[in-house]
């Protein structure tokens, strides 16, 4: 199944009954999917004018109680980040999909992680955070786009699916299994019309400083309990490691075929792949530094994640980055040649120094 | 025996309202929830709120009421509306919020024939940023941001936003009231419970433009303002219903 009509159809199988979009490549077949099934299912499927009516469509089915989603790819998030705001403000559950293409501006249609800062640091305005999760393949998209929905209940607030125009676009095959369900309570902060109780009002305005700083301060603590509660990660030959790459999403698939050509090089490299994005797994990462000697990022960007590892590892080892943009994906040669670089550097600088520590690589490929 | 003649509409909460003396915003409130009680809807209405001087409408009115951003409140109410077709949706946006930033959204929602009631306050001004030009402020009036008054060679012209909707075929009721006096304020009440009637009966978009006051950002006294509704704005803004539902053949036939 192509990847985003297995993360439309994952959707439909997490409880997804509605879903308000805009057209934009590379993710017009999630809903185009969606505008053939989900009435099938009995929900709905509507085509906004702009991705900002459609992110209010979303603000307001989450408000009445639904499960929803939009997708959208770069420039059209750009333009939910007034609703993301809102809708994290009021502690909303909803799932996005960007599927990310080269930017800034209208950039380009090809594969891209240039929206990084964008889905974890906030993105709108005001002090908010989205869950992100960076799926690596069309069926770890397809299980945690399931998952989502019972995630973004549970802690109500936006889940973002981060993935790029390649995993949108590649067949892989998948198996849709039963998702498992948080146990969830009632929404009665849900505006349902008020039969048998008091109204419910939802809004994001606070025009007292103390009561605004008191959401702040209660959003933050929520955000502080995804941190401990959803941290996902996944490692690739990282136990004696002396290496580490990190990468996400497609990328992280291509600095695994690197880690292997740099194992048949003699270079002891791994791969520390994060699942979620917000929270990062700096913990782990941190645990990991203890180990190797230096950290290679790659990303389809000019450096954005990197940053959240360089927080995690706080010093420790060097951090260094390699990545493409515009939409070219590094090769697994492009990313051995800047390991190689790191380890003759290193090597260069023990044996100024004195020390013992560098280490070989064998200059003809075979097998580790 | 006592019997009570007046009180207060029970979609209506005790709060007071916090707007300033002479604007009819408070007027509308209330007709809106008149409106409420006597169709015996309240307990299925969501009422999304604008961001303007009706900012607060949620305190004042006693049903589910959510915030929207500026300008989407049509937008949220069809998604609210979706979610729960049996629920009464009805938006309540100023002249900023509807005809400027929000002009996408009320067009479309309109064309999509969702079947949504909006409460639309043309008070030609922005009220609650302190009385810069709006989309509908008239040619020549002055505001903070047209201190000269309106040039229209400069500013364009104001929209007429009953006469726009009401091209589109998805709108079903489209009115323009006012409440400068006391057969308006019947007048306009009518108009707001004919546009839920035609909701309550699934027939689509309907909207009910209000020309309101504000003294404060005009720099009149209450009366002079319901004057100038009264004399220049009705003049440029003809009130009366620009749209109503179509009678279905049979009846129209007359039978
Ligand atoms: C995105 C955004 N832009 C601007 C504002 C500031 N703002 C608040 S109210 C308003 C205008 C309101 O005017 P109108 O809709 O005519 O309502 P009134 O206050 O006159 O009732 C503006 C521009 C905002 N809150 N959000
Ligand atoms: S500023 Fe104008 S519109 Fe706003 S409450 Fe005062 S009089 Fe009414």
């Amino acid at each position: 199944m192509k990847g985003n009509e297995a993360i439309a159809e994952a959707a439909i199988r997490g409880g997804c009954k509605f879903f308000f979009g805009y057209p934009i490549t590379p993710q017009n077949e999630i809903p185009e999917y969606m505008s053939r099934r989900l009435p099938e299912v009995g929900g709905v499927y509507l085509q906004a004018e702009s991705e900002v009516a459609a992110i209010n469509m979303v603000y307001g089915a989450a408000a009445a109680g639904a499960r929803v989603m939009t997708s959208s790819s770069s420039p059209g998030i750009s333009l939910k980040q007034e609703g993301l705001s809102y809708i994290a403000a009021c502690e909303l559950p909803c799932v996005v999909v960007n599927m990310m293409r080269g930017g800034p501006g209208l950039g380009g249609i090809q594969p891209s992680q240039s929206d990084y800062f964008q889905a974890t640091k906030g993105g709108g305005h005001g002090d908010y955070r989205l869950i992100v999760f960076g799926p690596a393949s069309v069926q770890e998209a397809a299980d945690i786009t399931a998952e989502a929905f019972s995630i973004a209940d549970y802690y109500r607030n936006p889940v973002m699916i981060l993935g790029d125009g390649a995993l949108g676009q590649m067949m892989e095959p998948v198996e849709f299994r039963p998702v498992e369900e948080r146990e969830l309570s009632p929404k009665t902060w849900a505006v349902t019309g008020s039969r048998g109780r008091r109204p419910n009002i939802i809004t994001s305005l606070e025009l007292e400083p103390a009561l605004l700083e008191k959401l702040n301060l209660r959003l933050a603590a929520k955000y502080e309990k995804i941190g401990r509660e959803l941290v996902r990660f996944d490692t690739y030959r990282l136990e004696d490691a002396h290496w580490a790459i990190v990468a996400y999403g497609m990328m992280a698939r291509v600095a695994r075929a690197a880690v292997d050509k740099a194992r048949a090089r003699g270079i002891k490299a791994g791969l520390f792949r994060p699942i979620s994005l917000f929270p990062f797994p700096s913990t782990p990462l941190a645990k990991v530094a203890e180990q190797v000697r230096g950290f290679l990022a790659v990303e389809m960007s000019m450096g954005q994640m990197v940053e959240d590892v360089k927080l995690a590892v706080l010093g420790r080892r060097p951090v260094h980055f390699y990545g493409r943009a515009g939409g070219i994906v590094p090769t697994a040669q492009e990313i051995l040649q800047a390991l190689e670089g790191l380890v003759r550097d290193r090597n260069k600088a023990s044996r100024e120094g004195g020390d013992a520590g560098a280490e070989g690589f064998r200059t003809t490929g075979s097998s580790n | 025996m006592v019997r009570k003649v007046f009180g207060r509409p029970e979609a209506l909460t005790e709060t007071p309202t916090h707007y300033c003396p002479g604007c009819t915003h408070g007027i509308v409130h209330r007709i809106v929830a008149e409106v409420i009680d006597e169709l015996g809807v309240r307990e299925r209405t969501v009422g999304v709120v604008p961001v303007g001087c009706a900012v607060f409408a949620y305190y004042y009115f006693n049903c589910d009421m959510i915030e929207a951003s500026h300008g989407r409140a049509p937008a949220v109410a069809t998604g609210i509306k979706r979610a729960l077709p049996d629920s009464v949706v009805f938006s309540y946006q100023g002249d900023g919020d509807l005809a400027s930033i929000g002009t996408a959204e009320i067009v479309h929602a309109a064309a999509r024939g969702e079947n949504i009631s909006v409460i639309f306050i043309n008070n030609a001004i922005y009220g609650m940023t302190g009385g810069q030009m709006a989309p509908t402020t008239l040619p020549g009036q002055k505001t903070t941001t047209s201190p000269a008054g309106r040039d229209t060679s400069r500013a364009g012209y104001p929209i007429r936003v009953c006469e726009m909707l009401s091209t589109l075929d998805g709108a079903s009721y489209i009115a323009r009231v006012s409440c400068t006096s006391p057969a308006n304020v019947a007048r306009a009440k009518r108009a707001v419970r004919e546009a839920f009637e035609v909701q309550l009966a699934g027939g689509g978009f309907s909207l009910v433009e209000f020309l309101s006051s504000c003294p404060t950002n005009w720099g009149m006294t209450p009366i002079e303002a319901l004057r100038w509704i009264d004399k220049e704005m009705s003049a440029y803004y003809p009130l009366g219903e620009y749209k109503v539902p179509k009678v279905p053949e049979e009846a129209s036939q007359g039978g």
